[in-house]
């Protein structure tokens, strides 16, 4: 913690969030909320003279409520950056007629209630998000009584009773009544590996060894304490883990394989009373003990979902964040030079977190070293032959990269081409088709559409799918070899904003039955917001079908995460049971009847031409 | 950027299809499938491999672009997610635009579930593979734009990941931002008393 405090290459913002991020790889532009600390902390020295004359005291977070704080505090004595901070919600001195007595003592004058937020700006080229976890609060599992006794604590309450800096100095002591508890209890998986809808159903990886770990202590510091562990299954799979387990077992902790049903108090002496089945003697059995842990489990950040939508990630289904790859890119983000490391990924343990974190910075390192990187050449272009000027591509844009038109000046619109990110919503919005995505150009998908349907067309489901989410999803279902039938047929697009209506109508008029297109959910859009344009544009095609009597839920709409292949196999049966219910003659009407649309555009284009031409030539007349 | 290239007298794509071991194989018939694409328009080469991304695999793609002188190639194997970089790259090295490269996935979105309907998933992969080739048709070469990286990283969450990516990146001389939420670095490591397996402080 020193270290990275005083590293002359880190510049520590601690009491700062992120606020924005846009630009892409090598080029991000950051702004970061430095909020109003009222503590300098270039200046505090943490003397604490502060601290002694503040009224005010309230829980201590970071003991876990077991101590009071002051208003204006030092979170723990090694905090870096060693500076006190004011909690203005509870200071008094809001008004500092009311109270001002921190700022009367301190001699560097260094608080100053008027303190404001901060934005800084800066640039960087890499970004790696290491936000960590939070952890599981059992007050649902209300049969361990952790609201109703008070000899009933947590984990991490553990480690600050046992904990020399804790509230108690180290002196490992019971809440009821202050006295050393002589049998201490562990109940496992609290919040981990359920089947019951509480907590989660994933393991926490880390509770089994810490609460090894927690008898080691005990044993270390009370010999002769007696300590039991109530568990499903011990996972010491690490390095070393077995051997700690070992120690355990041989120092007479008891392992007791069964998780307790209920828990009850002894109103006396608080002394609590586990029923437990032993799996392994299959007897019920009854444990008196005069303190209890919950061995709690990790969750992800309550807070998640601000970092996911600032960098644009994605969750698998246990609420963690999705790596690029699970073997082959762990702490990539799909987004090229953004990094994921810690338990922001999964619940992992120091050593594990640590080991990310180098993984995390070399993976950054060959960005930052190399200097320079290619972008895919997936980019819009005009075609000014084409356009009209209406400027709807500069309104579509979500990355604000297409300089307006101007119908008066005759001015065409302009791509920068280092601000697009290339979703293609541009292309699937112009009127005039005067916009073309490289890559992925309307001929190209076309050509896939066409070709798909050239043989069989009644039994083809087609299916756009964005390239990061549902294209993805379909390969997670593949991953996890879910079956589901054969007729759906992915055409993928960068992102579903670039599912042009022609694409649809295309396909319906060669005979599809049906037609899905599936995209990013909202809140997870690679392209900030260019999803809002896919339904948009499949509000217009629903109306069309609609009125041209095209059974419109011929055309359905899902949104599929990179994570729920569940999702995108359950997906592609319920499509193949909608698509058995298309009639022959529903597909023959749909074909002729587009048939016949599309023979109406054209008449209509040859006479907006022929128009234009006359147009052109009176003006040149008239010249 | 695309190109401004000459038009190619005439397209002459190649198509490989990978068995990927028994992952393709198992499932979809890759010989019919080869056979299949040797009668699509403009192929001009046909070449089943046992894994096509492995080095052999690539070298054939290799040959064939120079011995039949493709201008357009599809691989019918696995996720592009996984694989078009490395494609791209082997087209690249035997003198291709990257962009005339297309990818067909006949494993996650076919071999893999569809493993009970041999014949309908061979069917499909006919169907996939025809619609790679189809846009393979209208493929253009591309370049791709070369951005600068600006020499500093962002960290965000000063927990003992964060401390650590920090500091591995500041030691290789990188400037970084670590940008933490609470008043003080440290996360929930610093609540811890010990850590395991070394028993040792967490601060």
């Amino acid at each position: 913690m020193m270290d990275v405090g005083r590293h002359p290459n880190v510049e520590l913002m601690s009491f700062s969030e992120v606020e924005s991020v846009s630009g892409f790889v090598g080029n991000f532009h950051v702004t970061v909320r430095k909020k109003a600390r009222y503590v300098d902390p270039s200046e505090c020295t943490a003397c604490g003279e502060c601290e002694k004359v503040c009224p005010v005291a309230v829980p201590d977070e970071y003991q876990q409520g077991f101590s009071s704080r002051k208003a204006i505090y030092l979170p723990f004595p090694q905090a870096v950056p060693s500076s006190y901070v004011l909690d203005m919600e509870n200071c008094l001195g809001n008004n500092p007629i009311a109270c001002g007595k921190c700022a009367d003592v301190c001699e560097k004058e260094c608080i100053n209630y008027d303190d404001q937020d901060e934005l800084v700006n800066f640039e960087v080229g890499v970004i790696i998000a290491a936000t960590g976890m939070d952890v599981y609060d059992p007050t649902e599992y209300d049969e361990y009584g952790y609201t109703r006794f008070d000899n009933v604590i947590t984990s991490m309450e553990f480690e600050r009773l046992i904990c020399a800096g804790g509230p108690t100095g180290g002196h490992f002591i019971r809440p009821s009544d202050h006295e050393s508890p002589k049998s201490i209890g562990f109940i496992q998986c609290v919040g981990s590996r359920s089947k019951d809808g509480r907590g989660n159903p994933y393991c926490s990886n880390i509770c089994c060894m810490n609460t090894v770990k927690d008898t080691l202590l005990l044993c270390d510091h009370y010999p002769g304490v007696e300590a039991k562990v109530f568990y499903m299954d011990i996972r010491a799979f690490g390095k070393g883990f077995e051997d700690l387990y070992i120690r355990s077992k041989e120092e007479g902790v008891k392992y007791i394989r069964g998780i307790p049903g209920d828990v009850v108090e002894d109103s006396q002496t608080k002394n609590l009373v586990l029923n437990v089945e032993n799996t392994t003697t299959g007897k019920i059995e009854k444990h008196e003990l005069d303190l209890l842990v919950l061995s709690q489990g990790v969750i992800p950040r309550r807070d998640g979902a601000q970092i996911k939508q600032l960098l644009t990630l994605s969750s698998t289904s246990d609420g963690f964040v999705m790596e690029s790859h699970p073997k082959l890119k762990p702490v990539d983000a799909p987004t090229k030079g953004v990094y994921i490391a810690g338990c922001v990924e999964s619940p992992k343990d120091v050593k594990d977190s640590v080991t990310q974190a180098s993984a995390a910075a070399a993976r950054a390192s060959i960005l930052l070293n190399a200097g320079k990187t290619k972008i895919e050449a997936i980019t819009s272009n005009v075609d000014i032959e084409k356009c009209n000027y209406c400027d709807v591509c500069s309104k579509v844009c979500p990355y604000n990269a297409i300089l307006s038109a101007d119908k008066k000046t005759n001015k065409p619109p302009t791509i920068i081409e280092a601000a697009c990110a290339g979703c293609g919503a541009c292309a699937a919005e112009c009127p005039q088709d005067a916009i073309s995505m490289r890559h992925f150009t309307d001929e190209q998908i076309m050509a896939q559409v066409d070709a798909l349907l050239s043989v069989d067309p009644h039994k083809h489901l087609i299916v756009f799918a964005c390239n990061w989410c549902s294209y993805a999803g379909g390969d997670m279902a593949g991953t996890s070899r879910l079956q589901y039938p054969t007729t759906c047929k992915l055409i993928r697009t960068m992102c579903s904003g670039r599912v042009d209506e022609k694409f649809v109508l295309q396909a319906f008029r060669l005979g599809a039955p049906m037609v899905l297109v599936s995209g990013c959910h909202f809140s997870d859009c690679h392209y900030i917001n260019a999803v809002h344009w896919t339904q948009k544009r499949m509000d217009r095609l629903w109306n069309k079908l609609d009125r041209l009597g095209i059974r419109a839920d011929r055309l359905q709409l899902e949104w599929i995460s990179a994570a729920e292949g569940q999702k995108f196999a359950k997906v592609m049966r319920d499509m193949e049971e909608k698509l058995k219910q298309v009639t022959e003659e529903e597909i023959e009407y749909t074909m002729k009847k587009l048939e016949e649309e599309a023979k109406k555009e054209e008449e209509k284009k040859a006479k907006k031409a022929v128009k234009r031409a006359k147009v052109t030539q009176d003006q040149e007349v008239n010249a | 950027m695309a190109v401004k290239t000459k038009e190619p007298e005439e397209l002459r794509i190649g198509v490989f299809v990978c068995e990927c071991g028994l992952n393709i194989q198992g499932t979809v018939d890759c010989t019919s499938v080869s056979e299949y694409a040797e009668t699509m328009p403009d192929v001009v080469a046909v070449i089943q491999n046992k894994y096509t991304c492995a080095d052999p695999g690539q070298n054939e793609i290799k040959k064939a672009i120079a011995e039949h002188n493709l201008n357009r190639v599809v691989v019918a194997s696995c996720t592009p997610k996984i694989h078009e970089p490395t494609f791209r790259q082997c087209v690249a090295d035997a003198g291709l635009n990257p962009y005339l490269f297309e990818m067909v996935n006949i494993r996650e979105h076919c071999s893999w579930v569809h493993q009970g309907e041999k014949d309908f998933a061979t069917e499909k992969a006919k169907d996939l593979v025809r619609s790679g080739v189809a846009r393979a048709r209208f493929l253009q070469p591309q370049i791709e734009a070369e951005v600068p990286i600006t020499k500093a990283a962002l960290v965000i969450g000063g927990g003992v990941t964060g401390i650590q990516t920090a500091l591995d990146l500041a030691d290789g001389g990188h400037k970084v931002y670590l940008v933490e939420k609470e008043p003080t670095i440290g996360g929930i490591m610093a609540a811890l008393d010990k850590t395991y397996p070394t028993m040792d402080c967490s601060i």
